[in-house]
Parts: C-alpha cells; structure tokens; sequence
C-alpha cells in the first residue's frame, strides 16, 4: 500500500515523510458511522456554524472502502458490535479512528447487558474525545490533535499499528 | 360518564370475567381472568356506542418478591384508547410463574404484532395464535429474558489504578 | 415439443444497519421483483440499550438524564412526559409559571425536531440544501437550550416538581429572536420545496394509508393527522396547561408522504403562535413546587437553613417513596403519542417504567406503506414516518 513497500531500508526520507504526512492529513476522507446522539452533533459539525468543510473532511463517504477515518459516534450494542468490526476490516490501510463520546469510549452511562463496554474492546482507537454529546469545538480539538499524530508519524514501518493500543486490553 | 358506561358494559356481558375494578389517580382498570382476554377485546372491538379501536400500548410487569406475587407473577397491561369519547382505560391479565401464556390480539389489531414480539421477548411470555414470535430487539446469542427481575444488570465495574490488574468483575 | 415455463424469481437486498439513508441503524430486508417492493421486513434492535432495565436500579431523579438519551432530537419532551408521570404520581401541583415555561420549552423542541427531519428527509429525496438551512435555524434553539441548562442537546432541565433552576435573565431576548426569524424561515422552505416539481413526483400518492388501517397499526402523531383522523393529545387530555393555549391542529387528506410534509410544517407554525403567548403571558412566581422530603428546597434555604439541608441531603441519597400503584401518562412528542408506565411498589426505586415508543409502534407500519411500491419510495416512506432509532430500540 503505497510508496513505502518500496522504498528499500537503508534510506531515510524526511522531507518526502512530511509531504506524504501533510496530503494524508488534510484530505482525510471521514466515514459516515453515526449511531445515535453523537451522530447529530456529528451532523451540526458539518453545518453551517461549525465547518468542517475546511479541514478538508467535508466529503462522507458512505462505503468503507472509499474511507480512510473512522468517526465512531454513539454507542455500539452487543447486536451492532460484530458489524462495526467487520466494517473496520473493509476499509482499506492507512487508517485512523476516532471514539467520539462517552459511549464509545468506555460505554458512557450506559453499564448493563445491552452495551458494549467501550469500542476500543474490538477496533484499536487512536483518539477518543469526551462528552455526551461532545460540542462540535471539542470534536473539531480531537480532529487536531489527530493531525500532530499523523504528521509525528514514520513513512516506513506498520503506521496503522504502531502507535495505536490494541484491542482488548487497557494502555 | 364514559367510566358508568363501560362498568355497565362488563356488568351486563362479563359479569363472571371481571376479578375487580381498580380507579387509582383517575385512571380506570379491569383485572379479568386470561381465558376471557380475546372474547372481552372482541366485544369492546366490535360494540358500536363505546368504539374502543385504538390499542396503545402491551406492557408487562413481573412481581417476583412482592406482596402481589401470590395472584400471578406476571401482570400483562392492554392499554385501550376509544377516540369517540376521547377516554382511556386499562385491561390488566395475571399470569403464572411456569409456562405463561395468553391469546394473542393480532386477529383484531395489526399493531399487536410487535408490541406482543417485544414483551416475549423481554419478559418471556408466550402468545398463542401469533403468526411470527421470535426475538425483535435482543442479539440472537443472548439467552434469558432480560426484564425478568432474577436476571442480573450485568454491571461491569470499572478499572480504575487500584484494580487494573485484576480481571474484570461483572455483576 | 416441449413445453418451457418460465418461473419469475425475486431478489433479496439487504438494506443493511449502515446507511446514509435510513437514519440511524435500521435494518430492512427487500424482496424485489424489478423494481416493485413484493415485501419488505424491518429488523431493529441494533441500538438497544437496556434503559427500562436501567431506570429500575436507580433513584427516580436519576432517571432523568437517561431518558433524555432516548429520543434524541427532542430531548425535553421525553423529561417532560416523565416528570408530569412522577408527579401524576405523587400527586404534586406545579405552580403556574412551570406550566408557562415547560409549554414554551416543549413547543421549541417541537420546532426543533421538525427542523431536523425537514433537513434530512429532504437530503434524501434529493433536495440537499435544505439541511444546511435547517441546521442553520436549529441553531438558534440551541442557544436558548445552552442559556437554560449548559447543554446543546440533552438538557436534563425539567425536575420533579418543577425546573433546575430559575429562567435565565437573556431568556426573553433569544426567545424573541427565534420568533423574528422563523416565518421568514419557512417562508423560504415554502418556496424551495412546495411547488417543486421533483418534490412533487417524488411525494404525492406515495406511501399511502387509509385512515381505519392507520388507527388499526396504532399510529399516531403527523402521519394519522396526515390521513384526516383528529387525534391530538395536546387537545384531547391536555396536560401542563395546554387548555390555556390558543392553536390549531393541521390535518391532511389523502395519507400520502406529501401530506404529511404539510402537516409537520404547518405544525411548526402553530408552535410558533404558542411559544409567542406563553412568552407574552409568563407569570411571576416560584420555579418549583414546595413539598419537603420530595422536591429540592432552593439552594439559599440550603446555606442557612438546619432543615433544609437535612431534606437536601436525604432527597439526594435516599430518594423519596411513593406510594403503591401505577400511572400512565400521555404527551404529543414531535414523533406522536409518547407514553410513560411507571409502577411503584412503594420502594424508592421504580418498580417499572414502561415508555410508549411512537416510533417503535409507527415503523412496524413500513411494510404497509411500501410493498407494492418501487424501490425508490423506501426512502421517501421511512423519511415520512420520522422515526429515531434511539426510541425504537430503547
């Protein structure tokens, strides 16, 4: 996937890793993945008030293979849960995700038989961001914060799994 | 005045259905026996002074412990709704601990489907004469009736960093 | 010579839980000879949360905040059905200047959630400006939500007894400002959507239901409103001092997807003449009723007073009993008939609460509408029905 398979090990690219960082971050292509409350607040980002346009990201696609950001809004049953990791598969590499909302991150107010205890038990996570529903600020500080960690990233090297935590286990 | 005239109506058709009559908060209920349910639906159905045509809401209770556990364990509450007279009252049914069951109302109202798929389903309570009674919102890999008062919230305690290490507890 | 029959064979399409078009995780599984829907079988339940279950293990205020999360788009609605249940209940009386503000307070969230499903359901059928009008204007109400209770959507601002706290001092000048700008609003939606021609072919005489099937399916709320029947909760068993207010219920003809577009936007209308009398006639008064061991005594007492604060701590340990029996009651959410069954046993936890989804009861009515149809009307027809996958599910 991409020019790093090529590229053979003994040399080092700097200026190439921060071109190829920069167009990665500023064109990322959000997947469309709204559950339930967190979704809406998802949609008023995209809004008028607070665009998203300018982040390069007002383009949602609705097949996971055409995406490369997951933005996992609301909370995610026991019934919904193998579809979420099945969608995470489809999507081609590289790849981020992003856990929007209590829910989605540890299972919010939500502690019982029907919810799914945070979404990072089957999918890794790369940023979560708090609330319930977080404002669109803070879902627009997350997506900031997304960007220093792609731009940190190496071009060489698993970028998609590297950094992240893995499933099932906590940090 | 619509109170008198349903209390005539069972008096005068279902004098030997009819366990007692409740009035708590303004609100009008009738426990009767459960082999009268469907003749008693029919008669209010089909009499054309009172035109009871709307049913609300299939609701079910479980009173495992309480004082009220002694008549039946399960109390299943039909709530009927006559848009003529703009008035509301209740049909209330008892039920058994072991095999619970009762006729189902789909050959008179077309909304009983689902509301009756969702009561068996949560509560465990069968319907006769149902054309399709499977589980609507539970995942199919979940056993139990989640309601029922002897099945467990399935609490998970959360990881702070005085228990991280220890494995998770679930209640 | 031999005799061929050809067999026709239908297709399966699984219009799976993730779609742009069918907001929210719903399911629908399409037999289609061509393009005709030959039948059409919704599965839900991939947003369910266990909230009844929930609601049983904790305090009856605590309740509160989860069953703002049930129906998302009009979240003060649901808080209102269920605080108007627990004082049902217990038999408290609300002073008068709570009845002028929760009406207020509701008819906003009407606005609001009709704001929503205009935006979405015409994004849909193709008309994709619209949303970002509609969000636009929605944010307006937001910001009267964040003056009341510090949050945009799940506002948590209707107590038992009464409100969180007293009407903040900007109330009246954003209030005033929603009223200035709405007619014109819909004015504008008016304009774009009414006389459109692809509008038009793609609503009228689809997804049709006869009045009798539509109170035989228990709908309620704009689609049986759509079909002529005059079912109105706020009219016909008002609550919180609706028989106060002056306003008309809108009601539609034919059944179809068009009709009901016209019933929810002139519905938007008569909330803006109530929210302009409420504002108008406001009373002066106390924000919550007086009944020691059962409301919260007001945060001055608090600070000063012995009892208060002995009431104030108990309140929010121990909850409060109620007495033994059940309540049912009754409100026009935007989406129809919402209803609460709450029963007591006497302890300070709920024994049961039921919630009368609309949405839950309106979807099972999707096959009715759609099979003989085409393809196409699917999406117009689970837009018309407006539902929110958060209150199907629970």
């Amino acid at each position: 996937m991409g020019i790093e398979e090529k590229i053979p090990d003994s040399i080092i690219l700097t200026t190439l890793e921060k071109m190829v960082n920069w167009g990665r971050k500023r064109s990322m292509w959000p997947f469309g993945f709204g559950l339930a409350c967190c979704a809406i607040e998802m949609m008023s980002t995209y809004g008028p008030k607070y665009d998203m346009a300018r982040f390069g990201m007002e383009v949602m696609r609705p097949s996971p293979r055409q995406a490369d950001l997951m933005i996992v809004a609301g909370r995610v049953s026991m019934k919904m849960a193998p579809i979420v990791k099945r969608l995470y598969e489809q999507m081609p590499n590289p790849k981020w995700v992003i856990s929007m909302g209590a829910c989605a991150s540890c299972g919010g107010i939500f502690n019982n038989y029907a919810i799914l205890q945070g979404v990072d038990k089957i999918i890794p996570v790369d940023i979560y961001v708090p609330g319930c529903p977080p404002r669109p600020e803070q879902l627009m500080e997350g997506i900031l914060k997304l960007y220093d960690k792609v731009s940190k990233e190496p071009l060489r090297g698993n970028s998609d799994t590297k950094s992240k935590i893995k499933p099932g286990k906590k940090a | 005045m619509m109170e008198e005239k349903l209390k005539e109506f069972f008096d005068k058709n279902f004098s030997g259905a009819v366990l007692r009559v409740d009035e708590f908060r303004d609100q009008l209920s009738f426990y009767i026996r459960p082999e009268f349910l469907l003749d008693v639906c029919r008669a209010l159905f089909d009499d054309s002074e009172l035109e009871v045509r709307l049913l609300a809401d299939i609701c079910s209770l479980d009173w495992l412990g309480d004082s009220d556990e002694e008549e039946g364990r399960f109390e299943v509450i039909y709530n009927l709704y006559s848009l003529k007279h703009k008035f509301r009252f209740f049909i209330k049914v008892k039920l058994p601990t072991d095999n619970p069951e009762i006729d189902s109302l789909t050959s008179l109202w077309a909304t009983a489907d689902w509301l009756e798929r969702e009561v068996y389903d949560l509560m465990g309570i069968k319907f006769a004469g149902h054309p399709n009674l499977v589980k609507i919102l539970t995942p199919d890999d979940l056993e139990g009736h989640p309601l029922r008062k002897d099945f467990p919230l399935t609490y998970e305690i959360p990881q702070f960093s005085f228990n991280k290490d220890d494995p998770p507890e679930v209640i | 010579m031999e005799e061929t029959t050809t067999r026709r064979r239908t297709m399966n399409i699984n219009m799976g839980p993730q779609h742009p078009a069918t907001h929210g995780v719903l399911r629908v599984e399409l037999e289609l000879d061509g393009e005709t829907v030959v039948k059409a079988t919704p599965h839900i339940g991939y947003l369910h949360t266990g909230i009844e279950k929930t609601a049983e293990s904790k305090l009856y205020y605590k309740v509160i905040p989860t069953t703002d999360r049930m129906d998302y788009l009009a979240p003060m609605s649901n808080n209102l059905g269920y605080c108007l249940a627990i004082e049902k209940l217990m038999g408290i009386e609300v002073p008068p200047k709570v009845k002028y503000a929760r009406v207020l307070l509701t008819e906003l969230t009407r606005i609001k959630s009709h704001l929503v499903w205009i935006g979405t359901h015409a994004l849909d059928i193709g008309a994709m400006s619209m949303m970002l009008y509609a969000f636009r204007e929605r944010e307006l109400i937001i910001d009267v939500y964040e003056a009341c209770a510090g949050q945009r959507m799940m506002s948590t601002y209707f107590r038992i007894g009464g409100l969180t706290d007293d009407l903040p001092t900007d109330f009246n000048e954003k209030v005033e400002k929603v009223l200035k700008r709405m007619p014109e609003a819909f004015l504008d939606y008016e304009r774009l959507l009414n006389d459109n021609r692809i509008f038009r072919n793609r609503t009228i005489g689809v997804a049709k239901i006869s009045a009798d099937d539509a109170i035989n399916y228990g709908l309620t709320g704009p689609i049986l409103r759509g079909c002529g029947v005059n079912y109105d909760v706020r009219k016909a068993n008002p609550y919180s001092g609706y028989e106060d207010f002056d306003f008309d219920v809108p009601l539609g003809n034919n059944g179809d997807v068009y009709d009901r577009y016209l019933v929810r936007l002139e519905e938007m209308k008569q909330s803006l003449r109530i929210i302009k009398q409420a504002l108008d006639g406001m009373p002066e008064g106390p924000f919550r009723a007086h009944v020691p061991g059962v409301v919260l005594p007001p945060k001055e007492d608090v600070m000063h007073k012995m009892e208060s604060l002995i009431f104030h701590f108990k309140i929010i340990t121990a909850g409060f009993k109620p007495p033994k029996g059940a309540v049912y009651q009754a409100i026009e959410a935007p989406k129809g008939e919402l209803g609460y069954y709450i029963s007591s046993d006497g302890s300070n936890k709920p024994h049961r609460m039921r919630v009368r989804p609309p949405s839950f009861v309106n979807l099972s009515a999707l096959p009715k509408l759609v099979e003989g149809g085409m393809v196409a009307d699917v999406i117009a027809a689970i837009g018309s029905i407006d539902i929110v996958l958060g209150e199907v599910d629970r």
